[in-house]
């Protein structure tokens, strides 16, 4: 059988009166990747900010690697291996590249083991060594992608939580974005991905859930999901 | 002669300022409010002094750092953190709450007779004609060595990098394993030694001390803060500088001396008019 990195169950999320989240469930297997689709405002950026404990949820438990985080911190989950990209890249602008991946390694103590996940990120992303020096708010918005998913990198991550990272890029970048994605389970990383690019997002998933208004509607293998009619008129464009 | 005098003077009075005004600054950029009692942390690091200086200056000046820190940590942990999150009104007041919290218990231990308090004698050096105190050239020597290395922590250590970080995007900082609190709490810990330290120049420039005396140099290195940009931190250290300049200049003409803090505040109203993000201020997007 294998194993259970993530467990969510019956996640329940409230913004004042504004019930975003209404018990979900869902999980995430060692090596996977899952995919969290569903149109705007359907709580897939909530359901990431709530297991990486920027937001607390009201009911409902959230399982790491068998512990419950629920209520543990977010800066120290990352140490736990769990990492997120958000929506909207969020490096800091004011800080240069470097720096920037250096942020990422924050919560990372052995110096030799941070040199060479520099190395790695720079061989990976060759465009961020040659603009090392320069302040990430010049970045190009692609640019921008790749130093966020480098900088969650330096953290060393199990788990690496990604949320909308083809949003804004051209055609081009988008499948770049999703090679990478791909190149992340090859290193032996797992992940969950939430994405408004339905198509491409089951393309390189192995599991699916929907999420619509607050709840998960449909859940698969991405390969069934990607045929299923209801799916193809919401989704897929078909 | 006289004039560069008053130049040497302006820039050790703004080096001062620039002291004070990096503690506005850093609180403001980092946990995004206004400390308005700030300048009273002044007023408790010169009276610590008078306690400590029985046993010998250096120790005292250490005390007051010391104690000041603890001080901000406290007041930040007491009374701001519960209000995080909460309406930048609300925080204000409460600030201006400890701001006078902090007066009143001055004036009950320490009356509110002014005390006068030597730290130590230094004498005028005299080039020539020029004559500038030694108070003044420690002052302004201090105040640079403060701002260098206060730059360089912030540029080249991991916690100084974290503080810009905080200071851009505090949920993007937790997601890197960022401690907000406690890089909230550093901030307002060194903060609160400057501003002790600028109570040791003010102190060998005029040794009395009362209960408001942190007031004024509050607001008005509150005023360079602004001019500078506030949130910025090199913009702190300009304005500050810019604005003791101007107030030293002012008082030296006798026309125009009794107007000097009407200057200053003028000048600050026709530069927000004119550049409402202060000199080296950007316009920045909150982010959740
Ligand atoms: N800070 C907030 N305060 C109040 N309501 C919020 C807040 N953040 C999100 N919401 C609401 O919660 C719901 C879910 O929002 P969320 O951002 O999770 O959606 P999403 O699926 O990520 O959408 P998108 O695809 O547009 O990013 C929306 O109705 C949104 O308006
Ligand atoms: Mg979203």
């Amino acid at each position: 059988m294998s194993e259970r990195l993530l467990e969510v169950t019956d996640l329940e999320v409230y913004y004042g009166v504004i019930n975003a989240l209404k018990g979900i469930s869902f999980h995430v297997d060692k090596g996977e990747i899952v995919s969290l689709i569903g149109a705007n405002g359907a709580g897939k950026t909530t359901t990431l900010h709530t297991i990486t404990g920027l937001i607390r949820p009201r009911k409902g438990s959230i399982v790491y690697k068998g512990t419950d985080i629920g209520h543990i911190p977010a800066h120290k989950i990352v140490s736990m291996g769990m990492v997120h990209v958000p929506e909207g890249r969020r490096v800091f602008q004011n800080l240069t590249v470097y720096e920037n991946l250096l942020m990422g390694a924050y919560s990372q103590k052995n110096k030799a083991e941070i040199a060479a996940n520099l190395e790695n990120v720079f061989k990976q992303f060759p465009r961020l060594e040659e603009r090392r020096r320069q302040l990430a708010g010049t970045l190009s918005g692609g640019e921008q992608q790749m130093l966020a998913m480098g900088r969650a990198l330096l953290a060393n991550p199990e788990l690496i939580v990604l949320d909308e990272p083809s949003m804004g890029l051209s055609p081009l970048l988008v499948s770049e974005i999703f090679e990478i994605i791909k190149s992340f389970r090859e290193a032996g990383k797992t992940v969950l991905l939430v994405e408004q690019n339905a198509k491409k997002a089951m393309s390189i998933s192995d599991r699916v859930y929907v999420l619509e208004t607050g709840s998960i509607t449909a859940d698969g293998a991405a390969s069934e999901l990607i045929n299923d009619e209801r799916i193809k008129k919401a989704y897929l464009g078909e | 002669m006289e004039f560069l005098t008053t130049f040497v003077n302006g820039l050790s009075l703004g080096g001062i300022y620039a002291m004070i005004a990096l503690g506005y600054t850093m609180v403001y950029g980092i946990a995004k409010m206004l400390n308005f009692a700030h300048g009273d942390i002044i007023m408790v690091g010169g009276y610590t002094i008078l306690l400590f200086l029985f046993v010998n200056p250096i120790v005292a000046i250490i005390a007051a750092m010391v104690f000041c820190m603890i001080l901000g940590i406290v007041v930040e942990k007491v009374a701001y953190k519960p209000l995080r999150g909460a309406s930048p009104l609300a925080v204000l007041i409460t600030a201006i709450g400890v701001s006078y919290l902090l007066q009143s218990l001055a004036q009950m231990i320490f009356g509110s007779a002014p005390k006068y308090i030597v730290i130590a004698d230094l004498g005028i050096l005299k080039i020539g004609s020029l004559s500038i105190g030694y108070n003044t050239i420690i002052t302004l020597v201090c105040s640079i060595l403060v701002m260098v290395a206060l730059s360089l922590f912030v540029k080249f250590s991991k916690t100084g990098r974290a503080m810009v970080a905080v200071s851009e995007d505090k949920g993007a900082a937790q997601l890197m394993g960022i401690n907000v609190n406690r890089i909230i709490m550093i901030t307002f810990a060194i903060g609160s030694a400057l501003a002790a330290l600028a109570s040791v120049f003010f102190l060998l420039k005029a040794p009395t001390m009362t209960p408001t005396f942190g007031s004024l140099p509050g607001i008005k290195a509150f005023t360079a803060a602004v001019i500078g940009g506030i949130g910025s931190i090199p913009g702190a250290m300009i304005g500050g500088i810019l604005l003791g300049v101007i107030e030293c200049f002012a008082q030296a003409v006798p026309a125009i001396s009794p107007y000097t803090d009407a200057i200053e505040f003028s000048i600050l109203i026709i530069l927000l008019l004119v550049k409402p993000s202060g000199l080296l201020g950007k316009v920045r997007r909150e982010k959740v």
